[in-house]
């Protein structure tokens, strides 16, 4: 390992930039000329639009433009899409509502986009959006999904007049009763899993413009993946043909899977543009952020653990509702579906597996993939059923989990996934042996002494990451293929641009491909730039989700790689007058076997352009490769995080005293970044467990809207991290890598409220457990000891 | 989201009187804070434009008000609902009642309510508090309208 190289824990380089206010986002770049775009939002969760008078606000002051609904379909600018078709049980296609980017006729959501105003300044924008009327007839509303799917129920979709979108299922119902109908022992356990909304750092922020001289558009996001929004904006919404559409996207403050899709906004921003003649700038502001940005999770789920009389585990089903919200965000139907049920089988070997999934339209924002998507919502249900019949079976949870883990690889679980390699256990045995979990009971009887509850939770999670095998993808009803791209450009002086298809915002691709690179050629780290999110410079490439970056878009930097090597060989046989086969590689230097004849990296590049020693009949000039990598599987990063924590029965607060966390993640390009995913995981994951919460009235407004009612985590709700590893490569990809981005959102939630179950003694704990919830769980749990 | 308030106030006025101010456009004007207009479009109906501020919300909202209900001297019910503009919305009603008590009047009140948008959003958890203060304020100016000359009971 060099000291820039794969495994090496490189300082990030470009935390400079950020952290000295230098970074350049969306909303820092200012066109000339530039004009500001407010959307006025419907304040009703369920309308019928009248009419909609823009006249007083077209004639306010500054104003450069009304427009609405009416006057995109007039330009024949098409709705947003969903991109993965989900076909019911009885193979009937998902049922899709229309989704125009500004609403025509109806509002389904607080929130809805109604109108935009363009106008020289944000400050006139706003006002001229007072002076918008809109006449709504207001209907009924329905948020709540059981009450959404009753007969009678208020219709969102025409197209759906009993509000569901689909009735999916997967696995074999069959082989799951017959292996009930044997059980000794049946766990049972009824979950909810609360609906979050992003927050990422940064909010939204999008701006169009329109060249009249050359008919092609740019359009400035904060997107994961811009040639993901080009394609759908002009393929699909149809605004400019691809080669007329520049999409890029500079510095994005976090993303989370909210910039993943392609929202109304930007949409409006690139048209709009065109339709004012001038470019036009969108900023959202928080508000604006927790009604619109596609929100995360929100499950109700029944599930049904089988086991025989010596607690092993004969199969699993599953019921779930998932909330998608008032229309089908991008990629929001795949999320409860196949990002969801493939992975019930955890790091278990369970011989049979039934789920069923109705996704369910509710007068509610979009709900689509956030970070771990649909695997954070099957972490949540093993991990707990787990948790409760080894409860239920009087065994430790611990050992219980150990008996029933998947041994062989590859295994090929009852719900699509073939896991090709892992050592669940050792990641077990490390994490007990951090935690110290041998002297739990002394440490519970402390707690005890002092008036305290003291609880241990475990979480043994798998995901699927790498995202993701396009032909595999594409039998399952994806509208793209997942595979990545690299160009590696290699300079006359040898410097390096690597351009990938991945998108960073926040990952830390500069550092991470750099090493990477570093490793393979031999150069210093600061020769070496790393170019995304711009359509323009990067051909193509499928952005940043899944934890694919690493496993799927260093793999394609790879294979680039090796073209490079491969072809500076031969520039370095012709320089040295030897044969191709004779050029060794390493350490930077082109050498011929044998000799003390060599040329450094850079004399190689320089000699590979100025083509003075071979003919341009034998070898082309330049160097400079490009790659495209198709995984053949996903990959499977897995591990446990064992919570301990100590909760205050007299006033309800949760104290998380230890956290472990040990993660096979496969190979590790830069382990102090790995680490910092995995930290910035686990306070999502916490966030979840025991603050976040996205809460919609009956009426259909969103009461936690803002900080003052929307708690985030904070430092202090944390302890201090112990980080552990254990590693198994991937077998799949060149690098061995398998991915970490999402691991620790993944495994906490159910650690947390697993110990919080058990320092309480009962199941009876919904998420988020906020003082308030552990306080009623607490007394519900002195109540029934008095009672014994 | 809903909104309830109830109350009662001891007006020290004849009942007649009260009924009298409560259907006076210019004494509902003067005592409804913030109100900027008042004007009736009908015998029972009127529109109004008030400026209302919630916590960090302040919109001036448009609404239209209608009396139903009405059986004098004993009470009527109002019923009306406001846009905000981008503040939101506000709608619902109030069943007022009057009963001649030894004091004077003992004026009833049951306000039903729903808001959205911004207000919901971002005024949820100070909207009943503001509309306690509101309604205090109101009858404050009430009873000084009824009696200019005795203070508020």
């Amino acid at each position: 390992m060099t000291t820039t190289g794969i495994g090496a824990p490189v300082r990030r380089k470009e935390d400079f930039r950020f952290i000295t206010g230098q970074g350049r986002y969306t909303d820092d770049i200012e066109r000339p000329g530039q004009a500001h775009a407010y959307f006025l939002r419907s304040p009703h969760a369920h309308a019928n639009i009248r009419s909609i008078d823009v006249s007083a606000a077209r004639a306010m002051p500054g104003v450069v433009g009304v427009l609405t609904g009416e006057d995109l379909a007039k330009d024949g600018v098409g709705g947003l899409i969903c991109g993965w078709m989900i076909h019911s049980k009885d193979g009937s296609p998902m049922k899709a509502g229309a989704h125009p980017a500004l609403a025509v006729g109806k509002v389904r959501y607080v929130g809805d986009h109604v109108a935009v105003v363009i106008a020289e300044t944000l400050a006139a924008a706003k006002d001229a959006a007072e002076a918008i009327v809109v006449d709504y007839e207001t209907l009924a509303p329905v948020v709540d999904m059981n009450a959404a799917v009753k007969p009678g129920a208020p219709v969102i979709h025409d197209v759906a007049s009993d509000n569901v979108v689909y009735d999916w299922h997967l696995g074999d119902k069959a082989a799951t009763e017959a292996a009930f109908a044997k059980a000794k022992h049946v766990a049972k356990i009824d979950l909810v899993n609360n609906r979050l909304v992003p927050n990422p750092m940064e909010t939204r922020a999008a701006i169009g413009e329109y060249d009249a001289g050359t008919e092609g558009y740019t359009l400035y996001t904060t997107s994961q993946n811009p040639h993901v929004a080009r394609l759908v904006l002009s393929a699909f919404i149809g605004i400019a043909p691809e080669h007329k559409l520049r999409v890029i996207a500079p510095d994005v403050g976090g993303g989370f899977g909210s910039k993943i899709f392609i929202y109304a906004e930007e949409t409006v921003c690139v048209w709009a543009a065109k339709k004012v003649g001038r470019p036009v700038k969108w900023t959202s502001d928080r508000t604006e952020a927790f009604l619109s940005d596609a929100h995360g999770r929100d499950h109700i789920t029944h599930a049904e653990l089988a086991l025989d009389e010596r607690g092993k585990m004969l199969a699993m089903r599953v019921k779930t509702k998932a909330n998608l919200g008032a229309y089908l965000s991008t990629f929001s139907s795949c999320v409860p579906t196949y990002l969801y049920a493939p992975l019930l089988s955890g790091q278990y070997d369970i011989p049979a597996i039934y789920c069923e999934v109705e996704g369910i339209y509710t007068n509610t924002a979009p709900v689509d993939a956030y970070r771990g998507a649909g695997r954070p919502e099957a972490t949540f249900v093993v991990e707990r059923i787990v948790e409760v019949a080894a409860r239920e079976l009087g065994q430790d949870p611990a050992a219980f989990r150990r008996k029933n883990f998947v041994r062989k690889f590859p295994h090929q679980t009852p719900v699509i996934m073939a896991y090709d390699t892992g050592d669940y256990a050792a990641s077990l045995d490390k994490a007990l042996e951090l935690i110290d979990y041998k002297n739990i009971g002394k440490r519970k009887r402390e707690s005890a002494r002092a008036g305290k509850l003291r609880g241990i939770g475990f979480s043994a999670y798998i995901e699927a990451c790498g995202i993701a095998p396009s032909a595999a993808v594409g039998s399952l009803g994806a509208g793209v293929g997942l595979w990545e791209s690299a160009e590696v450009r290699v300079n006359p002086v040898g410097t390096v641009e690597v351009l990938t298809g991945s998108h960073s915002h926040g990952q830390g691709h500069e550092t991470t491909f750099a090493q990477l690179v570093c490793e393979r050629l031999g150069i210093p780290i600061d020769q070496v730039a790393i170019v995304h999110g711009d359509t323009d410079k990067v051909q193509f490439g499928m952005g940043t989700y899944g934890s694919r970056s690493g496993a799927v878009g260093m793999s394609a930097l790879s294979k680039a790689l090796d073209k490079v090597i491969a072809k500076a060989k031969k520039v370095a046989a012709y320089a040295l007058e030897a044969s191709d086969a004779d050029i060794e590689f390493k350490d930077g230097r082109f050498s011929v076997a044998g000799t003390d004849k060599s040329l450094a990296f850079g004399e190689v590049a320089l000699q590979a352009y100025i083509a003075h020693k071979f003919s341009g009949q034998d070898l082309e000039p330049g160097l400079k490769e490009g790659a495209f990598y198709d995984p053949t599987n996903f990959t499977f990063p897995s591990g446990v995080h064992i919570c301990e924590l100590e909760i205050d029965p007299d006033t309800g607060v949760t104290k998380i005293d230890r956290w472990v966390a040990v993660d096979d993640f496969g190979i590790v390009i830069n382990p102090m970044i790995v680490e910092g995913q995995v930290h910035g995981g686990i306070a999502q994951g916490v966030g979840q467990a025991l603050l976040e919460g996205a809460h919609y009235d009956e009426t259909g407004q969103l009461v936690t809207a803002s900080y003052m009612d929307y708690c985030m985590p904070r430092a202090d709700d944390l302890p201090s991290f112990t980080v552990g590893a254990t590693v198994t490569p991937c077998p799949s990809n060149p690098l061995g890598i398998k991915g970490c981005g999402e691991a620790g959102a993944i495994a906490a939630p159910p650690a947390v409220i697993n110990a919080l179950t058990d320092a309480l003694g009962h199941e009876d704990v919904t998420m988020p457990a906020t003082p308030q919830v552990v306080w009623r769980a607490a007394r519900k749990a002195a109540l029934r000891a008095a009672a014994e | 989201m809903a909104m309830t308030m109830n109350g009662e106030a001891v007006l020290p006025a004849p009942r007649d009187t009260v009924w009298a101010k409560l259907n006076d456009p210019e004494v509902l004007k003067a005592c409804i804070p913030g109100c900027q207009s008042l004007e009736m479009t009908s015998e029972t109906e009127f529109v109004a434009v008030a400026k209302v501020k919630v916590g960090p919300v302040s919109a001036t909202f448009k609404g239209r008000v209608q009396l139903l209900d009405l059986d004098p001297p004993n009470g009527y019910r109002i019923q009306g609902e406001g846009e905000g503009g981008v503040a939101g919305f506000a709608k619902g009603g109030a069943k007022v009642s009057l009963e001649e008590v030894p004091e004077g009047t003992k004026l009833t009140y049951d306000v039903e309510a729903t808001i959205g948008g911004k207000l919901a959003q971002l005024g949820g958890r100070l909207i009943n508090g503001v509309a306690k203060k509101m309604a205090d304020e109101f009858f404050g100016n009430f009873a000084k309208a009824v009696n200019p000359e005795i203070a508020v009971v």
